[in-house]
């Protein structure tokens, strides 16, 4: 036992080294592409303040550093961002850490909760077309399945917003609560109620590829040589299922889930913005388009974390759960 | 004589194979196959690889793949074995110990699997049998990929040991062990016999398969060529009726390890009549119209125009 958890820990360091390594070249990327874009921080600066002289200008440039070599600036940068000071954003006079702890809380309970949708609903419907494979079930959902993923979100997120929040009225038109009262008063039911057609949404969107992955999967599992022999010795198709089948296509199921973090945060920016919903996905669009660099900054890296981190769980999930890998080295 | 327990009369199996993008074409791996199983006894399919011997066992099951065509009939204990009879008899009275560690579950542990589904017997049984098979305490907690060679196969075995069947299905129980494995295999499916079960043993080493079968079926190109008592093999050629049967014999290493040119046909491209016909030295343009009907002599049966 103590020895798994060794290897767990080891693991773990080493892909704790990896993603610091990512998130570094990544912050460099980030940072050439936002020093060669046009964005200009300053002018973003003094529309919140109001109209500056020239000689202001350049005062605020001295101030923020803006003509200083771009490595000088970068290495600023990192050194405050290793201290934790991620800025302050320039659209909401606020720090950037405090609005992304702020709405990666709001981000996070719909991508949770589409990221469980969607694979509940992927992994049986998958199931369901493995077992009737190539039959009338199967081509539908399949069908199904090959329009979802090829439909933008964000039309599919105006259609569903048109039909049940402007015509059906059965869900609000955005925002993560009813407007006009404090967060505090906010219930739990109420914040369910304005999370369930976008992760509806964002969950549409996104089980038809593990759907489609787990359909594979059990076709494959169907036609292997254990399951002929368990067959064989009177199982019938359901028991083989209930079995092996299952026992067999969780694992890659769950890693591809978790692999599919990125999606699932470029799939939630969409629909973010789509259903007004105040997330990491409509902060990131909202500095985008008013140069809110630091704020743009911030929210890459914390994104690559986030996706970083998914993928090191589905690694260390195969670890964990296959016996292979797990006893082969115990 | 003694009421078979199963009989397979003119079996076929095809494929529905797309040649080109359009064209359909049936690819014929087993046909007219027959076979009678009798109890108390062992009998040997010997063939060569890719001769349909398993496809044999997925037949006599019911467990062919879907897009398996099968023709001719077979019979359980006079019963037509109907997929409703299949069903009923898979995991009751029909056993298959299956040719590789392949055919276990990669995730589940040796006991489960061994207990199977319906666990018909207390794990005491399973237990006590490990410890006959010599199979290591602690073999019940290991995964399939931690097991040897030997070890699998004798997991293997444990299955149809364990369970009731009284056709018990070996497909090539015996490579990957050394010779005194594969006699300690060969001799339990020879006591399972002695007890009143049927064994049919597939194997491609009709070298083993005559000292522990009764008889032995010789399959060429998806069907039974000729099938004979294990003492017709013993004693040689001169008790042998076919031409390829003989030819094994002769290729044995005690007997000349003489080989026969040429290869067996694919089954796509089967010659016309008597399928060994390209390979045969007594062939005739006679052999080459059609496939040489069964003929019973000396005892055994034998698919050739001018056997003796
Ligand atoms: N599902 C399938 N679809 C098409 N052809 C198949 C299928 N399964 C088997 N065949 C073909 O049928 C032939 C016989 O296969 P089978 O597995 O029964 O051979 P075998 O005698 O058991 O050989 P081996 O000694 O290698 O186990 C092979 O040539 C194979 O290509
Ligand atoms: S029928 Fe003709 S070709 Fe076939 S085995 Fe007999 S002699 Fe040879
Ligand atoms: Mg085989």
């Amino acid at each position: 036992m103590s020895s798994i958890s060794g290897r767990l820990l080891q693991t773990f360091l080493s892909y704790g080294v990896r993603i610091l390594l990512l998130l570094l070249v990544v912050s460099i990327i980030a940072f050439a592409l936002v020093c060669l874009s046009p964005v200009d921080p300053i002018q973003q600066y003094i529309l919140g303040v109001g109209s500056v002289s020239a000689e202001q200008r350049e005062e605020l440039e001295d101030y923020w550093g803006v003509n200083d070599a771009p490595v000088e600036r970068y290495m600023n940068w990192l050194t405050a961002l290793l201290h934790g000071d991620f800025g302050v954003s320039l659209l909401y006079r606020r720090p950037v850490l405090d609005i992304i702890g702020e709405r990666f809380l709001n981000s996070i309970a719909l991508m949770f909760s589409s990221w469980l949708l969607s694979g509940v609903i992927g992994f049986t419907l998958g199931c369901l077309m493995g077992m009737y494979r190539e039959r009338m079930t199967d081509r539908i959902l399949k069908k199904i399945c090959y329009i979802l993923s090829s439909i933008p979100t964000f039309w599919l997120g105006l259609i569903l917003l048109l039909v049940f929040s402007v015509y059906l009225k059965w869900f609000p038109i955005g925002f993560s609560s009813p407007i006009g009262i404090t967060s505090s008063e906010v219930s739990l039911w109420q914040r369910l109620y304005h999370l369930a057609l976008p992760a509806i949404t964002l969950s549409l969107m996104s089980f038809s590829q593990i759907a489609l992955h787990t359909r594979q999967k059990l076709i494959d599992v169907m036609e292997s040589d254990y399951v002929l022999f368990a067959r064989s010795r009177g199982e019938s198709r359901f028991t083989v299922l209930r079995r092996h089948g299952l026992r067999n296509i969780v694992l890659p199921a769950l890693t591809l889930q978790f692999a599919s973090f990125a999606e699932l945060f470029g799939g939630s920016v969409i629909a973010e913005n789509v259903f007004s919903y105040p997330g990491l996905g409509s902060a990131v669009s909202a500095a985008g388009l008013n140069s809110d660099v630091p704020l743009l900054l911030g929210i890459t890296i914390f994104s690559t974390l986030f996706v970083c981190i998914g993928n090191m769980i589905a690694n260390l999930l195969y670890g964990v759960v296959d016996p292979q890998i797990r006893e082969a080295q115990s | 004589m003694k009421e078979p327990l199963l009989e397979v009369v003119d079996l076929s199996v095809s494929f529905k194979m797309y040649d080109s993008l359009l064209e359909r074409k049936e690819l014929k791996v087993i046909s007219d196959l027959s076979l009678t199983l009798y109890p108390n006894e062992v009998l040997a399919v010997a063939g060569s690889s890719g001769s349909g011997k398993s496809l044999l066992a997925s037949a006599i099951l019911g467990l062919l793949p879907p897009h398996a065509k099968i023709g001719g009939k077979m019979y359980y204990q006079g019963r037509r074995l109907t997929p409703a009879l299949q069903k009923e008899l898979r995991g009751s009275q029909l056993a298959l110990v299956p040719q590789s560690i392949s055919y276990l579950d990669p995730l589940m542990k040796i006991g489960k699997q061994v207990d199977g589904h319906k666990k018909p017997h207390p794990a005491s049984d399973r237990i006590k049998l490990f410890e006959h098979l010599g199979l290591p305490k602690g073999t019940e907690k290991l995964y399939p990929f931690q097991l040897s060679g030997g070890m699998a196969r004798r997991v293997l075995v444990s299955t149809a040991i364990l369970s009731s069947a009284n056709i018990i299905i070996a497909d090539e129980p015996t490579p990957g062990m050394s010779l005194e494995q594969s006699i300690e295999a060969l001799s339990m499916f020879r006591q399972m016999a002695d007890s009143g079960k049927a064994v049919i043993l597939i194997t491609h080493d009709i070298d083993l398969a005559f000292q522990f079968a009764d008889r032995i079926a010789v399959f060429y190109a998806g069907t039974t060529v000729e099938t004979a008592s294990s003492e017709d093999f013993r004693t040689g050629p001169s008790a042998l009726r076919h031409p390829y049967s003989k030819a094994l014999w002769n290729a044995l290493p005690q007997n000349g390890f003489v080989p026969l040119p040429g290869f067996q046909p694919y089954a796509g491209d089967l010659p016309q009549g008597c399928p060994f016909s390209p390979r045969c030295p007594m062939s005739t343009p006679e052999c080459q119209k059609t496939m040489p009907p069964t003929q019973k002599i000396r005892g055994g049966e034998v698919r050739c125009i001018y056997a003796t």
